[in-house]
């Protein structure tokens, strides 16, 4: 039973194609590795999945049944979470702040409700343990490592239950032990049977966690194969163009 | 893992020793202190009671405003406006009682004259678009002028009915011989700090400051929020507005001219971050008992009043030279 399906989506802005007839399928508890140059689409993807943009044409299924995203925030009801390239945290706030943000737990009596520090103290180390990542609750987020940041941009997605989470290059800026601290908490959201879609330029760390490859170039989806019955040099032929498609 | 659940939840990157240590409001409080005891030795006239009260009724007007801005502040804005505010609100007070209006009519029209000013000056910048520095830099200007517009720019002095009311209301001190005003800047305070430290609101004004596309991606309602801040903001400088009228007896439209320089010192001195994201009630409240000792003690030491814009003006730059100091040890 895939979580989410595509069928023939397609994007134009304006006169130009920016993705063109794409469909796959995504399966629950599946890393999908989303490859492809500069201006190959893949953003344009993402982003129509996060409910940033609307696709031109197509379908989009969830559960067997059609889902139309206007916004953001309906994607989030849907359980598709974005875990942005900048992270959006908050470099003033604790770890625990940051990951409640826009959500946080309150406690008190009818019109008098107060932060509940203790709670999302406790939820937030939870989170954190579950991810194996030593992530504190109190610390601030500005005296975090780039691995650290990660923590808590994915805890975050943790928090409202996601079915999808959604990557946008989390290596790419950060140092060899972080990147695997990274794909060690992508490992952990896989575990827990949530699909994971990431966009990365780094073929070795694509290589280290997807079960799957995406190719994307020029607008079109030129594979979509098995990590096992690909190779980095494949991949890379696939996206530059010197093989053609599969 | 070697740390359990509940010792990664009480971890803290700092005791509170070098937390404190490393607190700008602990160091200017050490320094408020440290200029009050010499200025006891040095001379007679510090320490002695007329003194003391004054000194704490002045710090209340300065204190009050710097509770809203701090909290301007604190989103990564700036509002300098208040001192204009605080006169067009102490005006519409005077001349509605001047009318024969009662002292609740002429605080109602006070506080309502603010939150539209504070309005104002949020939806332009908020739905706008428009930096805090021009909007309020604008109201500045207007909002004096229309203090002078309301009152043919003449000093008013007679308060109609109620005008022993708003005397005892400023000028008098119904618990335990603490000045009113005092009770005020305590009471607004200890609300400021709830609200900075307890509240979703709170929370989202150092959302804003920190990081406000962040802010804005994960649902925070930013603009509303830059709104509301503005006419709290606006509101502080008319509740500091109403009580001195009552203190001082009467208003001028000089009032609370160049006040927006001492309030911003005071918050930014208290350990308010001007690029956003820091700031505290206490830190407000203590910047400005160091910018009155600093005046007031100019005048004991017999200093020609004229220097006292050069040691508010040092005051600020130290203050922000030590933050960045703090920083700098911090990164390395």
């Amino acid at each position: 039973m895939s979580v989410l399906e595509l069928k023939h989506i397609t994007k134009n802005f304006g006169a130009i194609e920016a993705v063109k007839d794409v469909s796959f399928v995504l399966e629950p508890g599946e890393v999908i590795g989303l490859m492809g140059d500069n201006g190959a689409g893949k953003s344009t993807l993402v982003k129509m999945i996060a409910g940033n943009f609307r696709p031109s044409s197509g379908s989009m299924t969830m559960d067997g049944k059609e889902i139309v995203l206007h916004r953001p925030v309906e994607a989030r009801q849907h359980g598709i979470e974005i875990v942005h390239q900048d992270l959006a945290l908050c470099d003033n706030l604790t770890a625990a702040a940051n990951v409640f943000l826009g959500r946080e737990l309150m406690r008190g009596v009818g019109p008098i409700q107060v932060l509940d520090y203790k709670s999302m103290y406790r939820r937030a180390a939870e989170i954190f343990t579950e991810l194996k990542s030593e992530t504190r609750p109190r610390d601030l987020v500005k005296r975090m490592s780039g691995g650290q940041r990660q923590a808590v941009a994915i805890a975050r997605t943790r928090l409202s239950n996601a079915r999808i989470v959604l990557m946008d290059e989390p290596t790419a800026a950060i140092s060899v032990r972080q990147v695997a601290e990274v794909l060690n908490l992508i490992r952990r959201l896989r575990d827990q049977g949530i699909t994971v879609v990431l966009i990365s330029h780094r073929m070795p760390d694509l290589f280290a966690v997807a079960d799957r490859v995406i190719v994307m170039r020029r607008g079109t989806k030129v594979a979509d194969r098995k990590i096992a019955d690909s190779s980095p040099e494949e991949v890379t032929g696939l996206i530059t163009g010197a093989i053609e498609t599969v | 893992m070697s740390t359990t659940l509940s010792e990664a939840i009480d971890q803290r990157q700092q005791s509170w020793l070098s937390g404190l240590l490393g607190s700008q409001t602990f160091w200017v409080f050490i320094a408020v202190i440290v200029a009050a005891l010499g200025l006891s030795f040095v001379t007679d006239s510090f320490a002695t009671t007329k003194n003391l009260y004054n000194i704490t009724r002045n710090v209340t007007f300065v204190a009050i405003i710097a509770l809203g801005m701090t909290m301007v502040i604190i989103t990564g804005g700036i509002d300098l406006s208040v001192g204009s505010v605080l006169c067009l609100c102490s005006m519409v007070l005077a001349v509605v009682m001047h009318a024969g209006y009662s002292i609740e009519v002429g605080i109602a029209a006070s506080v309502a004259t603010a939150l539209i000013v504070g309005a104002i000056n949020g939806v332009l910048i908020a739905y706008v678009g428009l930096p805090p520095f021009v909007v309020t830099l604008g109201m500045l200007s207007i909002a004096r002028s229309l203090a002078m517009v309301a009152s043919g720019n003449t000093v008013v002095f007679e308060f109609g009915p109620d005008h022993d009311k708003l005397l005892a209301l400023g000028g008098g001190a119904w618990l335990f011989h603490i000045a009113n005003p005092v009770i005020y800047m305590v009471v607004l305070a200890l609300m400021t700090g709830f609200v900075l430290r307890n509240t979703k609101f709170g929370r989202y004004l150092f959302a804003i400051g920190g990081n406000e596309r962040a802010a804005t991606m994960t649902g925070v309602p930013v603009r509303m929020i830059k709104v509301v801040v503005y006419m709290i903001s606006a509101l502080s400088a008319g509740i500091a507005g109403i009580v001195e009228t009552g203190w001082l007896g009467a208003v001028t439209t000089n009032i609370g001219t160049g006040m927006e320089l001492q309030v911003i010192a005071a918050a930014v001195i208290g350990g308010a971050n001007l690029a956003g994201g820091g700031g505290t009630a206490l830190g407000a409240i203590i910047g400005a008992m160091l910018i009155e000792v600093i005046r007031n003690s100019l005048g004991l030491l017999g200093i020609n009043a004229f220097w006292q814009g050069a040691f508010i003006g040092g005051a600020i730059l130290f203050a922000v030279l030590f933050d960045r100091l703090a920083n700098y040890r911090r990164s390395n």
